[in-house]
């Protein structure tokens, strides 16, 4: 053990943003989802791409102007496609936000309390789990969302269209803490019986210091790996739903209102391909990205790693 | 009156097939261990892997509930205790463990790991304390006081073990029960441990409920050995005795077991046959019969009891 104290230490967290610094493809991704991200804050200070602007021409090809075409109203697809991506990622963003929540709070719970508790969390779990979820967010949606926008308009009626994001959010979010209460469950049950947290125990240490202090920071390695892998899905279901039209309606537009407008453009005799290539190329692109940002965040925490 | 008394006590673990089925059997861990331990004393608990040595540890410093029986401290029942009364007591008998890896957290640093026991109780009134407190349970264990800021992951088995050493010693104990603290580490990091844990016990009175399936630890470390099979007490008395003369036919195998440094002895090794029989259902009569090279008729029907052969030598084998 070298011991001069002038040495740094560092910690394993430390460690491990290290290691992930040297992941290629991880940095890179981050690079990526950050343009990405930048662009979609910017751009639609610009243009929301809601009117059309410039010649007003439909269906006009990618040019130096247009950089991904237009659409069948004249409209950017370019600005579009960058307001699509800021309702996207935002949609999973807000998705992910609920499955940390309750997802983490469920799995500890369950995990440290154990026993009949832990058993009755976790069937709960299984239970929605077995619903089919796209079908439980339909339903969610069409039998709920005349009765709260009549709600909302009579209170606020300018959050009226906020009523179908809403509903993404809470329905999408319903689904997305399932894998999370399980991964962290799992990971606690492993936990609460290792000697470290028995010590802590035998020094008299309450619950909460045990959760707070001892649990907790050794999930959040696997959580934040979790986490970049849950966006990516919660980004795919979004534009899935919208794809369907049950997500977001126009003249607002996500990445997956975007492809279907684009494919129902799609006949014998003509196909405009940038319709679905910008927005296509910036959904795949994105999650990738994101995926290849969770492997390295996988292997960086990776306790073996240690 | 001894430092830590226990009186039959009994850890059952319900077996459940799941979540609402009623328990099909019970686990009888520790069925009606009675021992005691003087202050400043080391008392070794000895027997192969699930004879209960660890429950009979984790119940006695409280990591678990006591199914039944009796676990007085100093003559107060701890039993009873429950929150901060308990938490209080808790001061009084501290644990170390047997993996060095997984008994430290590998989130915090040395000195946090050792000063959430100062923490808890209240002990050092603020930071400087604190931390010429880690810096002299550091050195009391034979490390650098500048070890307090790294992490676990930098020291090796034996540092680690001594740093639990540490963490158990901050809170200035009077019992340290000890769950195989030396069997993972190396032999010649074995002995250095077993030495500071002599140490510490000359110069704090520390005494010591060493638990290890290594007889030959035990014997070298303990004032008086405990013999465990199958969740009872089958012998125990004075180390020399029990490792000079055992009785019962149990410690006699596992004796005969320990290698001897020596090429022209004669001893004979006893091979038990068979496996542990399974604590869910222990066979009746004496629970080592199954496997006891001398077993008679009535081992088989009658258990023996743990009876005295002379003062402090005590043996649970019908034939002894």
């Amino acid at each position: 053990m070298p011991s001069s104290p002038a040495t740094w230490s560092r910690s394993p967290r430390q460690r491990a943003w290290r290691r992930l610094w040297t992941h290629r493809p991880a940095l890179i991704s981050a690079v990526f989802l950050g343009l990405v991200l930048g662009l979609a804050l910017a751009v639609p200070l610009f243009s929301d791409g809601t009117r059309s602007h410039g010649s007003g021409e439909a269906f006009a090809e990618p040019t130096w102007t247009h950089w991904f075409g237009t659409d069948v109203h004249g409209r950017d697809v370019f600005a579009r496609t960058f307001a699509g991506t800021r309702i996207s990622l935002l949609v999973g963003a807000v998705g992910t936000a609920v499955s940390l929540v309750i997802g983490v709070s469920w799995g500890l719970v369950a995990g440290y309390a154990g026993g009949r508790t832990d058993g009755v969390m976790m069937r709960f779990v299984d239970v929605l789990y077995s619903l089919p979820s796209v079908v439980f967010v339909i339903v969610l949606i069409t039998t709920m969302e005349g009765y709260v926008k009549g709600l909302l308009g009579s209170v606020a009626p300018a959050l009226e269209p906020a009523a179908r994001l809403t509903f993404l959010f809470v329905g999408l979010g319903a689904v997305s803490w399932l894998t999370m209460a399980r991964i962290v469950r799992g990971q606690v049950l492993s936990l609460r019986t290792r000697p470290f947290v028995l010590a802590s125990q035998a020094l008299g240490a309450g619950p909460v210091r045990i959760l707070f202090r001892h649990i907790l920071p050794n999930v959040t390695g696997l959580v934040i790996v979790y986490l970049t892998l849950t966006v990516p899905a919660v980004v795919l279901y979004e534009s899935f739903l919208s794809f369907l039209g049950l997500g977001i309606q126009p003249p607002q537009a996500s990445l997956g209102t975007l492809l279907a407008e684009g494919a129902a453009q799609i006949n014998p005799l003509r196909v405009r391909w940038w319709l679905i290539a910008g927005p296509g190329g910036v959904l795949a692109l994105t999650l990738l990205a994101l995926n290849f940002l969770g492997d390295g965040l996988r292997d960086a925490f990776d306790p073996k790693a240690e | 009156m001894p430092l830590l008394e226990v009186e039959h006590l009994r850890v059952h673990f319900p077996v459940k097939p799941g979540l609402f089925a009623r328990p099909r059997g019970h686990v009888r861990a520790v069925d009606d261990v009675s021992f005691a331990v003087e202050a400043g004393e080391t008392v070794g608990l000895v027997g192969e892997s699930g004879c209960g040595k660890t429950t009979v540890g984790r119940a006695v410093v409280r990591l678990l509930e006591p199914t039944g029986g009796s676990i007085r401290f100093a003559g107060e029942d701890l039993t009873a205790l429950r929150g901060a009364a308990l938490r209080e007591r808790r001061r009084q008998f501290q644990m170390i463990f047997q993996d060095p890896f997984s008994s430290l957290n590998p989130r915090l640093t040395v000195g946090d790991s050792i000063g959430e026991a100062l923490d808890i109780h209240r002990l050092a009134a603020d930071r400087t304390e604190r931390r010429r407190r880690i810096g002299e349970l550091l050195a009391s264990v034979g490390l650098d006081p500048a070890a307090a800021d790294r992490y676990p992951h930098e020291f090796s088995g034996g540092q680690r073990q001594r740093i639990g050493i540490a963490r158990a010693l901050a809170v200035e104990p009077r019992l340290i029960v000890g769950d195989e603290p030396v069997s993972a580490l190396d032999v010649s990091v074995q002995a250095q441990v077993v030495n500071l844990l002599q140490d510490l016990q000359r110069e704090r009175g520390l005494a010591y409920l060493f638990i290890s399936h290594d007889l030959a630890v035990v014997e070298h470390l303990s004032h008086r050995i405990l013999v465990m099979y199958l969740g009872r007490i089958v012998e125990s008395g004075p180390a020399a005795d029990v490792c000079g003369t055992p009785k019962h036919p149990y410690t006699q195998a596992l004796l005969s077991a320990v290698p001897v440094v020596d090429p022209d002895s004669k001893r004979s090794r006893i091979v038990l046959s068979g496996d542990v029989p399974s604590p869910i259902q222990p066979p009746a009569g004496c629970p080592f019969h199954p496997r006891c090279p001398v077993a008679e008729a009535r081992c088989r029907t009658e258990v023996p009891p743990l009876h005295s052969l002379e003062p402090g030598r005590q043996v649970a084998c019908h034939l002894a």
